[in-house]
Order: structure tokens, then sequence, then C-alpha cells
């Protein structure tokens, strides 16, 4: 029963982590690259956030129990996240990934495991507060970027045309509304328990 | 203590990161970058043969000796190109008659390769082009017109409507043929000032 529960779990995190690979995989064809990186929007809202979704199963699946005494309460790895997440919002580096295979390269492998990963192992061990400064601090980061891009005239992708822009900025609005209201809704509807903490 | 020291040294690391992906905190975008590469390391440029308005051809390099100012544009284009144009046409202007065509000379390049030869001329003629010192030309050969783009860093991108979007600016060749400076088109008085600093 025992070696049955232990295969049972391995295969679920082989499962997770291959399927985060396979993701990984997937989004690096050609088809799907030049379709999701055909404009701004696809690329900032589909792509990124899809290769950090594959880093996160990656590293759910395999690294969860490793680098404990690394990761405490997993603000480190939320800082490597975030930091790393910053980066890839620079417009220069962006333009980069369009027009230089060596930068396509670094972002296929930079997300997943700079972003993904360190979220993945790090998000359940956070504290609800410091989950909820994220979630906060991602909606209103949203709505200013997303302002930004439809009130300045300037154009940062030399890749994209400046109308994509626009529309970039107004997705990414509605999705921080989206978002705002999916937790103004849990707030009154959800509960509020705990998820249970296998880490601390 | 060791969560600590881990979480200042990723501070220092992620910042150190960002700096130096902003050229410390001087650059956000491509076009930026493109600005500052060229002014800490001026370029070269390709030889490329031109062809300008009269149907004469020529190449950049015809022009050392002379500050020469570049602009990218096409013919069709009713938005950044005409200011690009009216810009070219107030620096035309202002420059003194004994230096036009030998201490300073102006070429609009088109990249689209549907301007022909009367195109030109109709652009030079709607910004009042002289062509002894402000050239409207276009490359014949779109290899080399490739060539000339990424020197540059010119990207276009067609879109929907037969249009273009492209990256605006004025682009300096020093007299010894090196593309050194790139300033905005727009308004007009900072090329002004680049230029007289250099006369």
């Amino acid at each position: 029963m025992l070696m049955r529960r232990i295969t049972l779990f391995s295969e679920g995190i082989y499962f997770q982590a291959g399927f985060g690979l396979g993701l990984i995989l997937l989004l690096s064809l050609p088809v799907s690259r030049t379709w999701l990186e055909s404009s701004l929007i696809m690329h900032m809202l589909v792509q990124i956030p899809l290769l950090a979704l594959a880093g996160w199963m990656l590293g759910t699946g395999l690294f969860k129990n490793r680098l404990l005494s690394w990761n405490e309460r997993g603000i480190p790895g939320l800082l490597i996240a975030l930091f790393a997440l910053l980066f890839w919002m620079i417009p220069r580096w962006l333009d980069a990934a369009l027009s230089e295979p060596l930068w396509e390269v670094i972002k296929f492998i930079t997300v997943p495991m700079l972003i993904g990963v360190p979220l993945g192992i790090s998000w359940l061990r956070m504290s609800g507060f410091a989950r909820a400064v994220v979630w906060t601090n991602g909606i209103s980061m949203l709505v200013v970027l997303g302002w930004l891009y439809v009130a300045a005239p300037v154009r940062v992708c030399n890749n994209y045309l400046v109308n994509q822009q626009e529309e970039f900025g107004y997705v990414a609005m509605l999705l921080a509304l989206f978002i705002a209201i999916c937790w103004i809704g849990l707030l009154f509807f959800g509960s509020w328990k705990q998820p249970h903490n296998h880490c601390d | 203590m060791r969560n600590t020291i881990t979480i200042i040294a990723l501070l220092i690391a992620g910042i150190g990161v960002l700096w130096a992906g902003t050229d410390g905190l001087q650059v956000i975008t491509a076009e930026g970058a493109r600005r500052l590469v060229i002014q800490e390391k001026p370029k070269p440029l390709p030889v490329v043969l031109l062809r300008d308005q009269r149907g004469e051809a020529f190449l950049l390099q015809d022009f050392q000796g002379s500050h020469l100012l570049v602009e990218f544009i096409y013919t069709r284009c009713v938005t950044l190109c005409s200011s690009l144009g009216e810009t070219f046409e107030k620096v035309s202007q202002q420059i003194p008659e004994e230096a036009r065509g030998s201490k300073v000379n102006l070429v609009s390049i088109s990249f689209d390769p549907r301007d022909d030869m009367a195109d030109l001329q109709a652009y030079g003629e709607r910004y009042d082009a002289i062509p002894n010192h402000w050239r409207v030309a276009r490359v014949e050969n779109s290899q080399e017109l490739k060539q000339l783009l990424d020197t540059f860093g010119i990207t276009v991108i067609p879109d929907r409507w037969g249009n273009f979007e492209h990256n605006a600016a004025v682009h300096f060749v020093n007299r010894q043929g090196y593309l050194d400076k790139i300033v905005d088109h727009d308004p007009p008085s900072i090329t002004m000032e680049a230029l007289w600093k250099r006369l």
C-alpha cells in the first residue's frame, strides 16, 4: 500500500514536470512562436504567462520540497521571480527577443526558470498576507501599465505597431478589472481558510 | 540570519540586473539603445548605390568632408514622414547659403520599393527640397536597402493598409563618414541645435 502511494506520488510530480516541459516545447515550435509573437497582446499576455506557467509546473513537480532552507516563507523565490518579470517588461529586451535569436533563447529559458519555477515553489510557502500583497500590487501595476500604453503616444517597441500598444493597454486594464472583480467575489463569497501548508 | 543575507543578496543582484538592462536607467526602449550605442561607438556606413529625385546616382560616402543628415521616409506616408519632411525643410532654410551642399547635406531615403523617381520628385517639391543640398533618394537594390536599414537600425513593418510603421529620427553622419548621433526629429529645434554644435 505504501509503495503504491509512493509510486502514485512520483507519477504525479513527474506528470506535472512533464506537462511543464511539454508546454515549453510546444511554445517553442516555430508555428506557435510566429502566432504568439505576432501581436504585443499575445506576446505579453499569452506567451510569457504560459512560459511562466510551464516553469511553475516544472518547479512544483521537481523542486517542491528542495531548497527549503534557502527559501524561507517563499520570499527569496518571490524576489527572483519579481526581478525576472521586471526585466522582461523592459520594452528593449522584448524587442531584442524578436530581432535576435540569442535573446529569444534566453527568454525561453529565463521566463520558465526564473519566473515560473521560483514562483511555483514559493507561492504555497508565502503567507496569506504576502500573497495578497502580490495580487493587489499586480492589479494596480497592470492598470498603470495599461493606462501608460493607452496614454503615451511614444512607440516603445520597434517590432510592433503603435495601435497594438494601445490595444494592449486596454486589454491590460480589462484584465486588471477582471482580477479585481474575482477578488471582490472571493472576499464576499469565498472561504477564507488558509490552504494547508505542507512546507512549514 | 541566512534568510536576511539571501534576501539582501537577491535585492542587490536584481537591482544590478535591471540597472545593466537599462544602461543605468538611461534606456528602456530599443530605440533608446540604438541611439546610445551609436553615440558611444560611431558606425561606418555600407557602400550602397542611391538614386536621387533627378535620377542621379550617388553614394553616402560621396559626402565625406561635409556633415550629412539622413532621414528614412516613404512618400505615401502622411503622418510621421510629413513631420520628418517639415523638419528637413526648416533645417534646410536655416543653413547659411554658403554652407549648403559644401558643409551640410541632407538626404531623405525612401524604404518603400513602390517609390519611383516621380514620387521622390513630388516629395522633394512638397518640402521645397533643392537637390543640390537636399536629395530625396531610393536604394536600387533590395539587398543593399536591407543592409542600409540594418546599419542605421531602422525597423520597417508594413501594416494592413499599404502603409509602414517605422522608427523616425534624424541621423547625423560626421565628416569622416561615420554615423555618430541620432536625435528626435520633432521639434526641429533639436536637430538644429545638434547641427550648430558641429558647424
